[in-house]
């Protein structure tokens, strides 16, 4: 058979829409995903059940014990932590998604590469990645919710309002993380992450107590951190207790972090890439 | 031999297209400004040392690297603009195998025909031609991570094909490869040449270049330094034979120094030797009989410890325009 067809019109300039080179770049993510997601699958279910059995229900006996079971914003412990801890988790399988399968995208097996070889472009390669990030969240925060029903911590219909909400706050970790991820020669870099970035915000937004609690000080710290206001506002919708105008101000603030991140982290792919 | 051949006959507009070329990256300039034209069905090539600014002209060839300054049309249309399209019908083997290696071979070209907007039954039946031509239908469902580095090359330029692309690019594309693989894939290359693909490569290895080249350019410090077909080359920049001396160690550069006293002083040898070059481990006459030539130095009281007559090649073309030898 002949490996060339000589009949072929001549080229002509264009493209496929933005939208059709993302999913080819995502098909590729998702190819990999099916020979891999076994591995992850156990994961994603046994952590939420292993927080919620711990903290909720084992450390939140000690907490109700001690302040009646109506102390901390009006609900049980368990109550109080299950979403902070959904929109947290949302934050952790975030990092995990940003920082190894890039830096390994760029450096190790270079699927970045192999796809600016074809009629992508590095916005499609970043977009296409992301949207799979996307999509790997949704599916950890589905099984994030399951659990929390199974749990009996969903009071109200509006949870599942929280799925999104948690998506996003996963997202505005995901994007920025990106842009860090391009930077780096090697992964020394993401070990400081966790430990002095994801580590921190993971205990101190207002997941495991108020962020009221804080000295003073480091109140508008905590509030500047996009999972603050992802676990204010999953916290809200599983309660349903939200109101509009913070809602809104929560929904902002989150898509400002993913939008501006964006720009910055298709900066840094371009200077990585094609330089 | 192949580099018998005569370049094929140009037809049409230049597939490839650049004057003026150059790329820098902050105050090192790559490409110092080149002239190129490639036509359709022919087998052009970059020769030159590591650092020569091959790699950063086929990256711009291949419309991923901005061009810095000067003009550069790819199938007629300008990279800057038309990446995408340009992409679209381009086949890229690159230095570094970009192979996910831990999917399989098939996964492998389904992906990057999917990166095409290819659909699957054509990437399907593609992939079994594909994968017969490299030699690797066998091996379609394993992964790609144990496969050996000759195959992994095999593998993409299979994947490179996928596209059915006007002009197939390689960079290096035996660098790093056991001679018998090298041979494997210069086979494959062949026969594509054989078919009319167009092809443009890179290389360091003076052989590659004269097995698969109907015409390149010899690329120093980011210049051309001269061009031609290899046979051409060899004509215009060297002698028909080349006689290469080695002495005890220690020895050659005086020995290289005498050589060159004679060469001057004897008009028999004179006549015979164009010219004497000095390397660090051996002496080269270049001279249209190298019989002769070692004759005459043998009876001028030469004695060195070897004595080889060889056909002048590009590695020769290539030292007499940069004083340098090709692989050190």
């Amino acid at each position: 058979m002949a490996l060339l067809d000589t009949a072929r019109p001549p080229a002509v300039p264009g493209r496929p829409p933005t939208s059709e080179l993302v999913l080819r770049a995502f098909a590729f993510w998702i190819t990999q995903y099916r020979r891999t997601w076994r591995g992850t699958a156990i994961s994603t279910v046994l952590e939420p059940v292993g927080f919620l059995a711990a903290m909720g229900v084992g450390l939140g006996a000690l907490v109700n014990q001690h302040h009646g079971t109506s102390s901390v914003a009006g609900a049980g412990y368990l109550e109080f932590i299950a979403p902070g801890l959904l929109a947290a988790s949302a934050m952790q399988a975030a990092s995990f998604e940003s920082t190894y399968p890039v830096m390994g995208a760029i450096k190790w097996n270079k699927q970045y590469h192999a796809m600016l070889a074809t009629p992508l472009r590095v916005v499609d390669a970043l977009a296409g990645h992301l949207l799979f990030v996307l999509m790997r969240l949704t599916i950890t925060c589905l099984v994030f919710l399951g659990v929390m029903l199974a749990f009996g911590a969903v009071e109200s219909p509006w949870a599942f309002a929280a799925l999104p909400v948690a998506v996003l706050t996963g997202m505005a970790y995901a994007t920025p993380i990106f842009a860090f991820a391009a930077t780096r020669e090697n992964d020394s870099g993401f070990a400081m992450l966790f430990r002095f970035g994801i580590v921190p915000m993971f205990l101190f937004s207002g997941t495991f107590f108020p962020v009221s609690q804080l000295p003073g000080w480091m109140q508008p710290i905590a509030w500047a951190v996009p999972l603050w206001h992802g676990v204010d506002l999953c916290r809200d919708l599983v309660f349903g207790t939200a109101t509009w105008g913070p809602a809104l101000v929560h929904v902002g603030y989150l898509a400002l972090w993913v939008a501006v991140s964006f720009v910055v982290a298709l900066r840094m792919f371009s200077k990585r890439l094609v330089s | 031999m192949v580099s018998q051949m005569p370049a094929q006959p140009s037809t049409g507009d230049p597939l490839i297209t650049a004057r003026g070329l150059v790329k820098r990256f902050g105050d090192f300039t790559a490409v110092d400004g080149i002239d190129v034209d490639v036509h359709r069905g022919e087998a052009f090539g970059f020769l030159g040392p590591n650092g020569a600014g091959k790699s950063s002209t086929m990256r711009m060839v291949g419309a991923v690297s901005p061009v810095t300054e000067g003009t550069l049309r790819i199938l007629g249309m300008d990279p800057a603009v038309e990446g995408p399209a340009i992409r679209a019908r381009l086949g890229v083997c690159p230095q570094e195998d970009t192979l996910d290696v831990e999917l399989t071979v098939r996964e492998n070209l389904l992906v990057y025909g999917r990166y095409f907007g290819l659909a699957k039954d054509v990437i399907a039946e593609r992939t079994q031609a594909l994968l017969e031509f490299v030699q690797l239908a066998e091996r379609a469902e394993s992964k790609v991570e144990p496969l050996s580095g000759g195959m992994k090359r095999r593998l993409t330029i299979a994947r490179s094909l996928i596209n059915q692309p006007d002009i197939l690019l390689l960079d290096e594309p035996t660098t790093g490869l056991d001679p018998q693989a090298r041979h494997v894939v210069w086979d494959r290359l062949f026969r594509l040449k054989q078919q009319g693909v167009t092809l443009v490569l890179t290389t360091h290895y003076m052989d590659e270049a004269e097995q698969l080249c109907d015409r390149l350019v010899v690329m120093d410090a980011g210049k051309i330094a001269a061009e031609g077909s290899p046979l051409e080359l060899i004509r215009e920049w060297s002698t028909r034979e080349v006689v290469e001396l080695r002495f005890p160690v220690d020895e050659t550069e005086d020995a290289g120094a005498k050589i060159e006293a004679l060469a001057a002083s004897e008009a028999s040898l004179a006549q015979l030797v164009a010219r004497v070059e000095i390397l660090p481990d051996r002496v080269l006459l270049y001279a249209e009989s190298g019989d002769d030539a070692s004759a005459e130095i043998h009876r001028l009281g030469v004695t060195a410890l070897s004595v080889l007559v060889r056909r002048s090649t590009l590695e020769d073309v290539f030292l007499r325009l940069t004083g340098r030898t090709l692989v050190d």
